[in-house]
Formats: structure tokens, C-alpha cells, sequence
């Protein structure tokens, strides 16, 4: 293991809380605010891991189990995943169905958590939840699949990106494009973004993540938060590994960038939110199903 | 083999008797069930002591039947089948000393433990058997066996309609097992296993047999579409019957087609695209229909046809790699499908005996009841959660590393060959992505209905963990899950003595494929173990942050509501209508509804039906046509056992005339 790959993670396990900030700040210079703070989500949690509990009445050890869970899987999930050129720190074979069935393990308590408070609110988030990941799961098989094909045909997630650089680029465009745009879709509906799930919102009956975690407070709050921005560093990994082609021989010089794309999807989530309004429930399988289509049109076009 | 075979004798004798000596409860489920128990336990020494050589592998003896001997053997791949019969069953009959208690009449507790112990003993012939005429009797007895199982309360309507449906069902589908072998055994000239496997029929014929097999061995294996029994059936039969008949016997179908290929000689392609489709038919149908169903049990039997659906998607794409010349597909397709049949056994049965569990404790299999059970039942809801987690394919469980190989072989296959072949296998792991979302969608549904929230209905006593017999079986199953899951590299190893006995896949590559697949989960071991030290520590630094803070017990936050009832909660219903809504064009679940009307409404009313669509659109119209014809040779049958007699008389006289021409 290269030490860049350690200090990835190390990185990302320090900087995942910068990205709901940025995204923030995004929001606000676009709406003519000043905004909050980007260091906003670190006195959050610094907050939230002073404070006690509140359980809801009808809840088992669940919901106690449920944030340190999901945590737990994300920072399982960045171990098998690289930042661009930095090889991931745990990489083997098909690693990537790894990422989403470990994503899936947090999700799959997540849901649970939310059906142990017996919400009606949660309950529908939960439902939702379980919707849109079963759509969203094919599409990146497909997409990364078809990534792997392109690029060089090595099974491991790292070894799949390392092969996405400039001369492939100049080659295969439209395959990465496509790839590109789908993994951002799945990287929208798996972190609850706009156009999906407004974080933002104000009423439960509209929500998917939020509402999930209603009864969540104090340090299980904070652990959920922090787990979700790790899971938005983890999805923006893939992203980034294919729209920054950067593949120097300094492996600090790829942590670098690598770090900087992950700020910059940061910053694309908060244009992305501030300029399109979330849409209709019934419409968004067909926007996961749009990925999932992208990743067939990215196999069709690399055309070998 | 010796070792084995006294195992199946003192599992039949203990059913005997159970049946024949038990004069009390006590004393029946003693024999009953300390036959099972120990019988397994003698198979499992006698299958050990087979595949570490220090017994033969095989026993011939003369039987008085034409084109019969009875001929037994003990493979690779009968060594897998025989572990997962041994494991399940000695589970489910301890499990079936508490469920089955002291509620029912000895006589009938009597005929319940004989007829247990002797679909066990049938099933390990069956997958021993090496002579087609003892495959096809034990194949028989494992029916009838277990027909009597499922009309245990055949005091129910819905019992005995269900009884007669499997009935019917298994015996069409030994129909067509029957013209399989005598097919194959013309062509061969014997039906000698042995001499099965070393003829090498006509590309005709072998095309007709796999038909033959895919239909007789998939009525009992569950796909799609003459799946409709199984959904019936597993309700209708005691918990930890449904448990051993949904975990390990429809695997015996799986075992007949396995089997089948081999007597086949060279596969041909769409053998394997076939079974490809059939499994993601299977699966993607199975898991929809899962999500639409109310009572647990039925939910649960549809997974099955979900989960028998990946096990056809791995063989099919281990037939696709011979067909193709890729090794590598080949191994890890058929290791995918075979390791998936062990696994399926362990967290089906393990979530059916919970679901007998929560039946036990609560008196209903409907889910829109149920809720609240995690607090009172924790053992039993721990047991279904670790099932649930282990059937989703989540890591660290077994059912991870099984659907992990089918995903390695097809996406590894597909970087390698031609775009056509490419596209379908890339469309085989989305398949099973998909499948593997709605099934935790299913059982996100399912675990969570009935073990979290609070009850939704009313219960006639407070329910609490079931006797300790019925823990220890789950109890059992769940440590397996568990230990396939995290000993993933050395599961794998143990899959190659599988391949090389059971498929085309040779020695050589199934060692070198199996040892490649052994070290990529040494490294998913590891992810697994630091997530659970991960978990662990977490908890103990939310428990060191929490300590000396208050923490409180308040109402659910119900969007400022402060009296949230019960029936507020979401229901199952609820969770799966907006997939269901989705999917609605192959699932076509009907509505009834009465809105509230009016200023003051009263009384409104809603509710959903799943009715199985291949049994209504297909079946119904199809056997009442048979029945109609049928009818027309009502004549013959008058209810004289003489006049029967002299129809064999006249038979028989008919067939030696014809033959003596």
C-alpha cells in the first residue's frame, strides 16, 4: 500500500465534512446570500457529540445500532475506493460490487433505524430509500462495467480509473461523458440531492433522507451525519475518477487533484440545487432508469 | 459409506418409531427428533470419511427390479447437497421438538416425525442414488413424504387444496423425469449412472433431455413459470417443515439438473442461455412477487423462487463458459450456483424458522398485524435479521460471496470477449444488481414490519422468545451464515472437489480459478472484519460519549403529532406500493377500495391482493380443459377395487400379447 493511499483516507475521513459546506455555499451566492459557514458541519458535530439522547418509545436497540453502522460502512466502502490515480487503500478483484453491496449494508440498517421509530413519515422515507437504490444499483454495475471495458480491462476499481487518462480521453470522449453523467446521477440519488430528495426541505411527506432520521439526535445524529459525507466523498470519487483525467507520475500531485475534484463535485452538487428544482416522485425512476440507459449507450459506444 | 448409509437407517427408525412406540409427546419427539439428529449427524462422519478417502466412495448391490440396482455414491457434488441436508435437517428437527409441542395428538405427532425422517432419508438417496430406477423411487418417496408434511393440518381447507397442488404438480413433473430417463437409458443402454455419464448421446436427443430436465427437475427446483405450487405449498406445511422443504428439497432439482448435464456430452450454447433466462425470469419475478405478498410465509416462498432463480443464472452461465471456452466463467458460474444452493439452505431455513417462531408466539402469518417483536423476541428477531442481511447478499454473510462469484464471472468474462456476448453478460450482472436491490427492498419490508415499530394489531397473550429447542436451531443456521460469510477463502477451496465431481469444469482449472477467487476474499474478509471492529468500537465510543448524559424515552416525532398510535405506522402495504406501482405490469396485483365519500365519511376500506399471474392466466384454464376432457373417461373409474384389479390383469395380458407378436 503506497503511503498517498493511506493518506487518502486519512484526508477524506478529515475533510468528508467540508463537502455539505461547500455545497452550502454554493447555494447561497446563488440565492444572494451570505450563507453559513463552511466549516458549518464540524461545529455541528462537534455540537451534536456533546449533547444526550432522545429514543423514540417504540424503538428496539435498532436504532441505536443503525448510525454506528452506517458510519462503520463507509469508511469500509473509501478503503476499496481509489482518488484518481492514488490506488484505492484495499483494492482486489471487482472490488467495486464490494463498495455497493457495503453501501447497501448501511442502507439496508439506515431503513431499518427509520422503521424501528414505527413513523408513518420514516416508513415512507424508508420506502423510498429502497426504491431508488434498487434502481440505482444496476446502473452502476452497468456504468462501471462498461468503464472497466474501456479502459483497460483490469477487474479492480483503481485499476479501472488509472486507465481513464488523457490519451484514453482524447479516444474514447462519449463513452466517459456518458459515464461520467450517469455516475453523477447515482451519486445525486445515493447521497439524497436535488433533484431527488431536497436536503433543504420542510416537510416531512416530500422527504427521503432526512425524514428517515427524524428521531435520530445527539451523537447518533452526528455519527449519520458524518457517515453521509463520507458516502458523498466515497460516489464523488467515481465521478471524479473519470471527468479528472489527471495521471501524473507524483502520487501526491494525483492526491492533490483528486482532492480538488471531489471539492469541485461539492461545488457542482450546490449549482446543480440551486438551479433545478427537485422532481415529481413518480418521475424519478426514470431518471435512474436515464442512468442506466447512459451506462448501455457507454458499453454501445466504446464499441469493441 | 457404511457410516452413511446406518445414518439414513437410523434416521428412518427413529421415524418408524416415533410413530410406532411414541405414547406420549415427550417420548415421540425424542425418537422423532434424536433420529434425525443423530442420523444426520453419522451421514455428515460417513460423507467426511468418503471425501478424505478412508472409505469407498461407492456400493453396488443386486436389486430384483428390472433395469435397477441399488447403487450409491458419494461425489463432490453430492458430498455439497448431502452437507446442506445434514446441517438443515438436524436444525429443523430440533427446532421442530418446540414448534410442534405438545398441542397436537400423539398419533399425528407420530406420523409428522416418521414422515420428517423419512423425506430426509429419501432426499440423501436421492442424491446418492446412482442407478436412474432408485433415483426416481427415492425421488417418489421424498414427493409423497413430504406431501404428507404439508397436509399435517389438513383439517383446513387451504391445507388440503394446497396438498393437492403439490401432488399434482410433483407427480407431472416425475412424469416427465420418467420419459427423461428412459430417453437417456435406450441411448445408453443401462441406467447405470455411470454408464449414463460415459455415452454420448445424439445432439438430439441430449437437446430433448435438457428440455425434459429443465421441466421435470424445475417443477420441483421452483422456476418460473411452474413455480405455482411452491408459493402453496411452504405456507401450508409446519414451520420447520417448510424450512427443510424450501431450503434443501427443491434443491433437489437443482441437483437433478446438475446431474443431468453431465450424462449430456457436450453442451450445446442455448442450453446455457436458457437457463440464464429462466434464472433471471425466475428471480426477477420471484423477488416482485415477494414484495406483494401480506403473509410471511408466502412471502418467503417466493424468494425462494427468487434465490432458485440465481442459482440458475450461475449454472447457466457455467454451462455459457464451456459452451464459450471460457474457463474462468465456467468455474465461477458454476461455483456461484452451487455455493448459492448451501447458502439458500441455511438463511431460508434460518428465516423460516424464525417466521415459525413469530407464527408460534403471535398466531398470524399476516404482516399487516405484526410489528414491535425485536423487543420481545430478541433472540428470534436477531436470527431473522442475520437470515434477512444473509439472503440480500449483504456482506459479511454467506449470501455475499455466492453471488459474488456469479458477478466476478460474468463481468470478468465480459471484459474479455466479443461485444455481443459481452452485452448479455454485463445485462446478467445488472439482472442480479437489480434482483439484489428489490430483495432488500423485500426484506427491509419484511424485518422491519415485524420486528420494529410496535404491534399493529392487538395480540391475544404477550409474546416472548420461543423454547430454547427452537432457538437452538436457529441458532445453529445462523452460525452458518455467518461462518461461510466470514471464512469466505476457505468455503471457496472447498468448492473444487465440487466442480471437478459435479461439472465439465476439470480439476486443474477449478484449483487454479478457486485459489484466484480464495485470495479476492481474503481481502473481502478483511473489509468485513474491520467493519466489525469498526461497529464495535463506534459503539463503544457512543456509549463512553453518552455515559453521565441524560438519555430519554420520548413519543416518535409524527411531524408534531404527540399520540402517535399504532396504526399510523407504515404498513407492508405501503412500504412496497411505489415498486409495486413500478412494476405493476408484471406483478398485477388487484385493488379493492371503498374511498371515504362525502362531508362526514364513514366506513372506508382498502386492500390488495397478489394472486400468483401464471397461475390464473396459464394454469387454471389450462387444467380445466384437462379436466374437461378428462371427464369424458369418467366411465372407467367406478370405485371397485376388483373391476382395477382386472384392468392391470387386462394390461398386462394386452402388453404380453403385444410382445409375444
Amino acid at each position: 500500500m503506497h503511503t498517498a493511499s493511506l493518506l487518502h483516507v486519512l484526508a477524506a475521513l478529515a475533510l468528508a465534512p467540508l463537502l455539505p459546506g461547500i455545497t452550502n455555499r454554493i447555494k447561497a451566492w446563488f440565492a444572494g446570500r451570505h450563507g453559513r459557514p463552511v466549516l458549518q458541519q464540524y461545529y455541528d458535530l462537534a455540537k451534536l457529540l456533546r449533547k444526550g439522547a432522545v429514543y423514540s418509545e417504540t424503538s428496539s436497540w435498532v436504532v441505536r445500532a443503525g448510525p454506528v453502522i452506517a458510519v462503520a460502512t463507509a469508511v469500509c466502502a473509501l478503503l476499496m475506493v481509489p482518488a484518481g490515480n492514488v490506488s484505492a487503500a484495499l483494492p482486489f478483484a471487482w472490488d467495486f460490487i464490494a463498495v455497493a453491496y457495503v453501501l447497501g449494508l448501511g442502507r439496508f440498517f439506515t431503513v431499518a433505524s427509520a422503521m424501528d421509530t414505527g413513523s408513518a413519515f420514516e416508513g415512507m422515507g424508508a420506502s423510498r430509500e429502497v426504491l431508488f437504490s434498487a434502481l440505482a444499483e444496476p446502473a452502476l454495475v452497468l456504468l462501471l462495467a462498461s468503464l472497466a471495458r474501456t479502459a483497460g480491462g483490469d477487474a479492480t476499481l483503481s485499476g479501472i480509473l488509472a486507465g481513464v487518462d488523457g490519451s484514453a480521453w482524447s479516444v474514447h470522449a462519449p463513452v466517459f461523458i456518458l459515464a461520467a453523467a450517469g455516475l453523477f446521477v447515482v451519486f445525486l440519488v445515493e447521497n439524497c440531492r436535488v433533484p431527488f430528495d431536497d436536503p433543504n426541505t420542510h416537510l416531512e411527506l416530500t422527504m427521503i433522507h432526512e425524514v428517515m432520521v427524524l428521531d435520530h439526535g445527539g451523537v447518533d445524529l452526528a455519527f449519520i451525519q458524518y457517515g453521509a459525507a463520507l458516502k458523498m466523498w466515497v460516489l464523488a470519487l467515481l465521478v471524479v475518477g473519470v471527468l479528472v483525467p489527471v495521471r501524473t507520475a507524483n502520487p501526491w500531485m494525483d492526491l492533490a487533484f483528486a482532492t480538488g475534484g471531489v471539492i469541485a463535485i461539492g461545488a457542482m452538487t450546490g449549482v446543480v440545487e440551486s438551479t433545478m428544482a427537485r422532481l415529481r416522485l413518480v418521475r424519478l425512476p426514470h431518471l435512474l432508469i436515464g442512468a442506466t440507459v447512459s451506462g448501455i449507450l457507454a458499453f454501445v459506444l466504446q464499441g469493441r | 459409506m457404511w457410516i452413511f448409509l446406518v445414518g439414513l437407517a437410523v434416521q428412518a427408525a427413529g421415524g418408524v418409531a416415533a410413530w410406532i412406540l411414541g405414547r406420549s409427546a415427550r417420548v415421540t419427539h425424542a425418537l422423532g427428533a434424536g433420529g434425525a439428529v443423530l442420523g444426520a449427524v453419522l451421514a455428515l462422519i460417513g460423507v467426511a470419511s468418503v471425501l478424505t478417502e478412508r472409505a469407498p466412495s461407492t456400493l453396488r448391490m443386486a436389486w430384483n427390479v428390472p433395469y435397477a440396482s441399488l447403487s450409491l455414491g458419494i461425489d463432490g457434488l453430492s458430498a455439497l447437497f448431502l452437507f446442506a441436508i445434514g446441517v438443515v435437517g438436524a436444525a429443523s428437527a430440533v427446532y421442530g421438538v418446540g414448534y410442534l409441542g405438545n398441542h397436537h395428538p400423539v398419533r399425528k405427532l407420530g406420523a409428522c416425525w416418521y414422515f420428517f425422517n423419512l423425506l430426509l432419508a429419501s432426499m440423501s438417496v436421492v442424491v446418492t442414488a446412482r442407478n436412474g430406477v432408485l433415483f426416481l423411487a427415492a425421488w417418489e418417496v421424498m414427493s409423497i413424504a413430504s406431501f404428507f408434511l404439508v397436509t399435517f393440518e389438513h383439517e383446513r381447507d387451504e391445507v388440503r387444496s394446497a396438498g393437492w397442488l403439490y401432488l399434482v404438480a410433483s407427480h407431472l413433473g416425475a412424469a416427465v423425469l420418467i420419459v427423461l430417463f428412459v430417453l437417456l437409458g435406450r441411448e445408453a443402454g443401462s441406467l447405470e449412472f455411470d454408464v449414463l455419464q460415459a455415452a454420448t448421446p445424439s445432439s438430439g436427443v441430449a437437446s430433448t433431455a435438457f428440455v425434459l430436465a429443465l421441466v421435470g427437475f424445475g417443477v420441483k427446483a421452483g422456476f418460473v413459470p411452474v413455480h405455482v405450487w411452491l408459493p402453496e405449498a411452504h405456507p401450508a406445511a409446519p414451520s420447520h417443515v417448510s424450512a427443510l422443504m424450501s431450503g434443501v428439497m427443491i434443491k433437489t432439482g437443482i441437483y437433478g439438473i446438475v446431474r443431468t448435464l453431465l450424462w449430456l456430452g457436450p453442451a450445446q450454447p442455448w442450453w446455457g442461455w436458457t437457463l440464464v433466462a429462466v434464472g433471471l425470469t425466475s428471480g426477477l419475478l420471484g423477488v416482485l412477487f415477494a414484495l406483494a405478498q401480506h403473509d410471511i410465509k408466502r412471502l418467503l416462498a417466493y424468494h425462494s423462487v427468487e434465490n432458485v432463480g440465481i442459482i440458475a443464472l450461475g449454472l447457466g452461465l457455467g454451462v455459457v463458459g464451456l459452451t464459450m471456452g471460457q474457463p474462468m466463467l465456467a468455474a465461477a458460474g458454476f461455483a456461484g450456483g452451487l455455493l448459492h444452493v448451501l447458502n439458500h439452505a441455511l438463511f431460508k431455513a434460518l428465516l423460516f424458522l424464525g417466521a415459525g417462531a413469530v407464527i408460534h408466539e403471535t398466531g398470524t402469518r399476516n404482516l399487516e398485524r405484526l410489528g414491535g417483536l425485536m423487543r420481545r423476541m430478541p433472540a428470534t428477531g436477531i436470527a431473522f435479521l442475520i437470515g434477512s442481511v444473509a439472503i440480500v447478499g449483504l456482506p459479511p454473510l454467506n449470501g455475499f460471496v455466492s453471488e459474488f462469484l456469479i458477478y466476478a464471472g460474468a463481468l470478468g468474462t465480459g471484459l474479455r470477449v466479443g461485444p455481443e456476448q459481452a452485452a448479455v453478460l454485463f445485462g446478467c450482472a445488472a439482472g442480479l444488481a437489480l434482483i439484489g436491490g428489490l430483495a432488500a427492498a423485500c426484506f427491509a419490508k419484511a424485518f422491519g414490519v415485524v420486528f420494529l415499530g410496535v404491534p399493529r394489531a392487538p395480540l391475544a397473550h404477550p409474546p416472548s422468545d420461543p423454547p430454547r429447542t427452537m432457538r437452538a436451531g436457529m441458532a445453529l443456521l445462523a452460525l452458518g451464515c455467518v461462518a461461510i460469510g466470514l471464512l469466505a477463502p476457505i468455503a471457496v477451496r472447498f468448492l473444487i472437489p465440487v466442480l471437478s465431481a459435479g461439472t465439465d469444469v476439470s480439476l486443474e482449472i477449478a484449483t487454479l480459478e478457486m485459489r484466484a477467487h480464495a485470495g479476492t476474499f481474503q481481502k473481502v474478509t478483511m473489509v468485513s472484519l474491520i467493519a466489525l471492529s469498526l461497529v464495535g468500537s463506534l459503539w463503544l465510543l457512543r456509549g463512553a460519549l453518552l455515559r453521565g448524559r441524560p438519555v430519554s424515552r420520548a413519543p416518535t416525532w409524527d411531524c408534531g403529532y404527540a399520540a402517535p398510535s399504532a396504526r399510523m405506522q407504515y404498513t407492508a402495504s405501503s412500504f412496497a406500493q411505489p415498486l409495486l406501482h413500478l412494476f405493476g405490469a408484471l406483478v398485477r396485483s388487484t385493488r379493492h377500495e371503498s374511498l371515504p365519500e362525502g362531508l362526514f365519511p364513514g366506513k372506508a376500506a382498502f386492500s390488495t391482493h397478489a394472486h400468483d399471474v401464471w397461475m390464473e392466466t396459464v394454469f387454471t384454464g389450462l387444467f380445466r380443459k384437462a379436466q374437461a376432457l378428462l371427464d369424458r373417461f369418467h366411465w372407467i373409474q367406478q370405485g371397485n377395487v376388483q373391476l382395477y384389479v382386472l384392468y392391470v390383469v387386462v394390461t398386462l395380458v394386452a402388453l404380453l400379447l403385444w410382445k409375444l407378436n
